[in-house]
């Protein structure tokens, strides 16, 4: 697949995790892989404390997407993090909607500190489904 | 409308590693006419002593309050910088990192136009962080020489030993009313013939002897409160008397269960088929020829991996999906054991070892070779078709593929089946109530950092050591118990720790305790308080993880963490999205 590159691609804010996907998202960069600078990461502690008002702001003022790179079942801090952060992107998916907001510009994977590869296929595909998603 | 701050930025070529993608000094200059930015400039390499001094100056000279380096991830040079920030007299906690390298120039090696535009776009983003930064402090707690050791199996009696060497106090408590654990049960080990009771037994006499080390049998932890250096810890003596203790970390050794199959697996239940810890015994009793139900015992069957490197399945929904480590090890260990047997009573035993993989690895191999050398069969299974155990004429019959034949069948009369049944975590629900240590997919207890931390839990303060944390032979157990005698001794022999100032934070203003944040927060780091008649929230700083699980689900908004703030991250978003200015 080509990745969508330039100007037109959809602009993707990424929320990572200090431990465990940021790291991840590193090693795309250690492995000399590629993908479109229309991605942009920010790293918090833990996806648990990502709050859903972050992501309607960002969508609001100009972010195609949102991505939650999640610590999923690897997170050193909460055994349920997974469920948590599930729960938040339910929570902001609602608020997108009142927002007018489609709930497919949000989502989540459980990235590892290993994930290279899946980071770099998971911002592909989400370019690609963001350029059919109308609202 | 915030002040104007005076903050320096530094963009790094990473001697090209940067800059051959990204037009390092188009960023510096972009970003050199904005706002709160007092210089911008570029280093060949920034974590260089010589540049970092030429920072260190231009800090002083310019007298910023605020800095940012673009360089390579955070995971590298962090700490390099915050150092640098708090020797040019700048609060380390007002520097933001970056990430130029991992996260732009080398992902985005075919657009320069592209990576120098999100590269200005990642400078601002730090810019407006750094922006909104303000002094913090960390917590400074003093810490109290003495250590709590879980557990007086071999890896908590080892580092008890350690730690009183050290000059720290070591109060060891164990649940059982014996110290020694399985050590203690599990007869000789290999692959040097050592006798485990004997092994348990010095260790315990040479506790007996330290005058810097307690042992308490019959001894629960009931209660635990405090934080790293400074924990109150309750220990129930025999069931009734409760004993008050003040130490400054914890070692959690509290080893592991043998796996017990269930009935029928692998003929589990039917008269003959033994778990492998039920063999040992047999052999450590065993006086003259090797018997079973008043018959000498002619052959002998070992079944490898059960309980371990399991797949889900209708009889195993929660499979065990880790090695044991060292049951490849113990139960070809127990064929020298076995031939031992037959050549001093004169009995001939056939045996047959039914392997997946033979994991005796480094020079445990001498183990696996030892036992071939002395007559003992090995066949291999692949798990697609396990052997199968099944009564025949008072005896028993194991079928078995033998993939190195072909697949061929074979059936195998034996006497005696063993299984070599691994490890599994231990039921310790109240403990775990207690200490609150996370656990990974397997139940044991896990580590910060499988490599590079291994023996820290996300408890500060709180190590495991030994088959708590997972599967391991001896060896490996005491060497993890004198890793955590390391980090614990690190720790506590400086007598104060800094801990990360950044923490959950509570408007008290805006909270009006609903209790959310406290239901949220697994470390006990939320606590209620009053404000005159009014109860709120008050975040615990030495017990907060800084996760932030508790802020999304504040219904008033009324919680951060320092350094990832709501008005920090928004502005971050912002300057995210600012067009880039055309140098």
């Amino acid at each position: 697949m080509t990745p969508l590159d330039g100007k037109g691609a959809p602009k993707i804010l990424v929320f990572s995790t200090n431990a465990i996907s940021d790291p991840g998202i590193d090693r795309a960069g250690s492995a000399h892989l590629h993908y479109s600078p229309a991605v942009q990461v920010i790293p918090l502690p833990c996806s648990s404390g990502v709050k859903p008002s972050w992501i309607v702001h960002a969508l609001e003022r100009g972010f195609e997407g949102v991505f939650i790179a999640a610590c999923g079942g690897d997170c050193a801090f909460l055994p349920d993090c997974t469920t948590r952060t599930a729960t938040l992107v339910t929570r902001a998916q609602t608020m997108m909607k009142e927002h007018g907001i489609s709930p497919k510009r949000l989502k989540m994977s459980g990235l590892c500190s290993v994930c290279a590869d899946n980071f770099v296929a998971h911002m592909n595909n989400f370019q690609e489904e963001l350029q059919c998603v109308e609202a | 409308m915030t002040e104007e701050r005076r903050i320096g930025v530094y963009v790094c070529h990473c001697g090209g590693n940067i800059s051959d993608y990204v037009d390092v000094k188009e960023v510096a200059e972009t970003l050199a006419g904005e706002a709160n930015v007092e210089v911008a400039s570029t280093h060949l390499f920034a974590c260089s002593d010589a540049s970092q001094q030429e920072m260190i100056e231009q800090i002083r000279e310019k007298n910023l309050d605020g800095l940012v380096i673009a360089s390579c991830s955070p995971k590298l040079h962090m700490f390099t910088f915050r150092a640098m920030a708090e020797r040019a007299g700048l609060n380390p906690y007002e520097y933001v990192h970056v990430n130029l390298r991992e996260q732009c120039s080398w992902v985005h090696k075919g657009d320069r136009p592209g990576a120098t535009a999100k590269g200005v776009n990642l400078v601002r983003a730090g810019v407006a962080k750094a922006a909104l930064t303000h002094p913090l402090t960390p917590l400074r707690i003093e810490t109290q020489p003495r250590v709590l050791v879980i557990g007086a199996g071999a890896a908590g009696m080892r580092a008890a030993l350690a730690l009183a060497d050290m000059g720290l106090s070591v109060y060891i408590i164990e649940r059982e009313s014996e110290p020694g654990g399985w050590t203690a049960k599990v007869g000789r080990m290999g692959p040097d013939n050592r006798s485990g009771p004997e092994v348990a037994a010095n260790l315990f006499e040479r506790i007996r002897e330290h005058q810097h080390i307690a042992l308490f049998t019959d001894a629960e932890l009931t209660a635990k409160s405090g934080h790293i250096g400074d924990f109150q810890v309750t220990v129930r003596l025999r069931g009734e008397e409760d004993l008050s203790l003040n130490v400054g970390a914890i070692i959690v050794a509290t080893g592991f269960e043998p796996y017990r199959p269930r009935a029928g697996e692998y003929g589990f239940g039917l008269p003959g088929v033994v778990t492998l810890q039920e063999f040992r015994r047999m052999l450590e009793a065993c006086e003259g020829p090797l018997t079973h139900n008043g018959r000498p015992v002619r052959d002998v069957g070992f079944v490898y991996c059960v309980g371990s490197r399991q797949e889900e399945g209708e009889d195993c929904p929660e499979p065990n999906a880790h090695c044991s480590r060292f049951c490849c090890m113990a139960t070809s260990f127990s064929a020298s054991l076995l031939h031992e047997v037959e050549r001093k009573s004169n009995q001939t035993i056939n045996q047959y070892h039914l392997y997946r993989d033979v994991r005796t690895y480094g020079r445990l191999e001498t183990v696996y070779t030892q036992a071939r050398a002395d007559g003992a069969l090995y066949l291999r299974w692949d798990p697609a078709s396990p052997p199968r155990v099944e009564p025949r004429d008072d005896r028993l019959a194991v079928t078995v593929k033998d993939t190195l034949l072909g697949d061929e069948e074979l059936e195998i009369g034996a006497d005696l089946v063993v299984l070599a049944t691994g490890m599994v975590p231990r039921q310790n629900d109240s403990l775990n109530d207690i200490l609150k240590i996370p656990k990974s997919k397997d139940g044991f207890y896990n580590e910060i950092h499988i490599k590079l931390r291994p023996v820290e839990t996300a408890i500060d303060g709180v190590c495991i050591a030994g088959t708590a944390q997972g599967p391991k032979n001896l060896a490996e157990s005491v060497a993890s118990a004198l890793a955590a005698v390391a980090r614990t001794g690190a720790l506590l022999k400086k007598g104060f720790v800094n801990l990360e100032p950044l923490v959950a934070k509570i408007d008290t203003g805006r909270c009006v305790w609903c209790g959310e944040c406290f239901n949220a927060c697994p470390y006990g780091a939320i606590e209620k308080i009053h404000i005159g008649e009014k109860e709120v929230a008050m975040a615990i700083e030495s017990s907060c993880k800084g996760e932030g699980g508790c802020v999304p689900v504040c219904p008033r908004d009324a919680i951060v963490i320092e350094g990832y703030r709501d008005d920090q991250i928004m502005a971050m978003i912002d300057a995210s999205l600012e067009e880039a200015v055309p140098a």
